[in-house]
């Protein structure tokens, strides 16, 4: 490390971009949000989220197993409160419905994998993305992979800790921050 | 079996009332074990750990723990925690000496595969001529297999981390291995008066539905599919894969690091570091180490301690710090390839300060006079 504060931002970054935590990122508090390697409070990380997704030319939402299947008490809502987001921003909804490596059968049109995600962004053009639902180790993989060889500005909104490695993270997302995030949404777009 | 009442971490390890007694390491690895709400316990004998998992089993008897049965040899054992582990269940295991090196295919994959299993490691001697004597050689080989490395200096240590290293390595953003290094015999083997909770009061139960990879049931699809290894291809596609994997295996560690500093008190705890010497170490050399500061004190000589606790992660910002201010750093150790001293002289901006002296090994011991020989040689 050399003393500058290291900056998540889109890529690509190069070769082998480091994971953000070994650089210094550290995950964010309860009641604060992650951009671009910064701490913020929750509030500021979920405009900051608005604002992309609102100014993306191509969006896409990448969810995980943890919101596709209806595993627990909770998790069907929470699928719903996505679709309406997606459908306020205008984004497609590409999955990750499982974590094994599919390259170089993987159709990148209908999915992602966490192994090899550049794949689905290049293929689809894809300038803003969004994890969500998928298990953290798996999107820490990902995200490195994304920032080191596309352009794409990551987002991810996370049930756990949050994830040093996307430009914009929250922690603890659940249904309420969804609600807050599409009602932004159509505030910025000027729905309502 | 007496009724515990489910207590949080918290709780269990700064405000629950602690009670005197007197044990060897061996006991304190049962009583952390009988607190700890273990799932399944998993044992191989190999001097000097076989007391320790054999008390394991008289609580498996006595219902402290679900689950328990001896392995085929330690590659089994370790083999069949990382499974334990991949199913979602808490899993506790302990290991020396060739032990460790007959299992040690086994330790990557745990940090790899995102396993939070916790293992003692009672140290000893791995080489031929055949010895069972204490040694800490194999913790040089452990150092980059990704499992956070916490060593105790005491049996209060040993009870205190291993209970500490399960909530540690449960933590979503880590979840990886935690080994809890004893020096053996010197800890395992000798008594000492410890300050311990009572039994009737025991840790939250592990919760993998919050584990960054999704817990696996062997038998069924989709999710055993999840877990596949990758393709094991030549080509870029599959490189970046792994390299960022292993990134987010070493981000993990660096998480721990906040953790270690709340449950543990700092990686790192130091005994008048602004000395102009200081003895830096771990394990029983820090109990001959402060010996020997100690004397050195009394004679007027500016000596000072900083035991390290933590391995891995490796307190680097704070032993560069420290050896700023130090004119010599000395580093004692129980092995013969002075693994600590290396470390050491990695992380610091002056690496001639370090002495990478006194080491003993084979069995021997390390009495205070022989640092005093090498305090006396850098303050001449």
């Amino acid at each position: 490390m050399n003393g500058l504060k290291y900056k998540v931002v889109a890529g690509p970054e190069g070769f082998l971009p480091p994971a953000a935590a070994s650089m210094g990122v550290e995950l964010p508090e309860a009641g604060q949000a992650l951009v671009e390697g910064c701490s913020v409070c929750a509030s500021e990380g979920l405009q900051k989220i608005a604002e992309k997704l609102v100014g993306a030319e191509n969006p896409v939402f990448f969810p995980g197993p943890l919101i596709l299947w209806n595993w627990k008490d909770g998790v069907a809502e929470k699928a719903v409160a996505l679709k309406e987001l997606a459908e306020a921003v205008g984004a497609k909804i590409i999955p990750m419905p499982d974590y094994r490596p599919k390259y170089p059968m993987i159709n990148p049109a209908i999915e992602v994998n966490p192994n090899h995600p550049n794949l689905t962004i290049w293929h689809n053009k894809i300038d803003v993305c969004v994890f969500i639902g998928v298990h953290c180790h798996y999107a820490n993989v990902a995200l490195k992979i994304i920032r080191g060889g596309t352009n794409c500005y990551t987002i991810a909104l996370c049930g756990e800790a949050g994830h040093e490695d996307a430009m914009v993270s929250l922690r603890d997302a659940g249904l309420a921050e969804l609600k807050k995030l599409t009602a932004l949404v159509r505030k910025l777009k000027g729905e309502v | 079996m007496i009724e515990q009442k489910v207590v949080t971490p918290e709780y269990l390890f700064f405000e629950a009332e602690r009670k005197k007694q007197l044990m060897t390491g061996s006991e304190a690895v049962r009583e952390a074990i009988r607190k700890a709400n273990v799932d399944m316990a998993i044992s191989y004998p190999i001097t000097p750990q076989s007391e320790s998992m054999h008390l394991v089993g008289d609580i498996f008897a006595e219902g402290y723990v679900k689950e328990y049965f001896r392995g085929e040899n330690e590659f089994a054992v370790m083999s069949s925690v990382a499974g334990a582990a991949m199913a979602g269940v808490r899993v506790f295991t302990a290991t020396g000496g060739p032990g460790t090196m007959r299992a040690f295919e086994v330790f990557p994959t745990w940090a790899g595969a995102r396993l939070p299993i916790v293992c003692a490691f009672m140290t000893r001697g791995v080489n031929s001529p055949l010895t069972i004597q204490p040694d800490t050689i194999e913790m040089a080989y452990l150092l980059e297999t990704g499992m956070l490395m916490l060593h105790a200096e005491t049996a209060q240590d040993l009870h205190d981390m291993i209970l500490k290293a399960f909530i540690v390595a449960e933590k979503t953003d880590v979840h990886v291995p935690v080994g809890v290094f004893a020096d053996g015999f010197f800890v395992t083997h000798t008594k000492e008066t410890l300050e311990i909770p009572e039994p009737n009061i025991k840790l939250p139960s592990y919760n993998p539905y919050s584990s960054p990879v999704p817990p696996m049931d062997m038998e069924n699809v989709p999710v055993r599919q999840m877990r596949d290894p990758f393709v094991m291809k030549s080509n870029f596609i599959s490189y970046a894969a792994h390299a960022s994997w292993q990134q987010e295996v070493d981000a993990a560690a660096e998480r721990s690091r906040k953790y270690l500093e709340t449950y543990l008190g700092g990686l790192l705890e130091t005994e008048n570091e602004d000395a102009d010497v200081l003895l830096v170490t771990s394990g029983t050399a820090v109990c001959q180490s402060r010996e020997a500061m100690a004397i050195a004190r009394a004679q007027g000589l500016s000596v000072g301690l900083v035991k390290l606790k933590s391995i891995r992660p490796f307190p680097t910002e704070e032993i560069r710090a420290l050896a700023t201010r130090a004119r010599a750093i000395i580093v004692p150790e129980f092995n013969r390839v002075g693994w600590l001293a290396k470390e050491i002289k990695s992380v610091i901006d002056e690496p001639r300060k370090v002495v990478g002296a006194p080491r003993v090994y084979g069995g021997m011991t390390m009495p205070p006079e022989i640092i005093l020989d090498e305090i006396r040689r850098v303050t001449r």
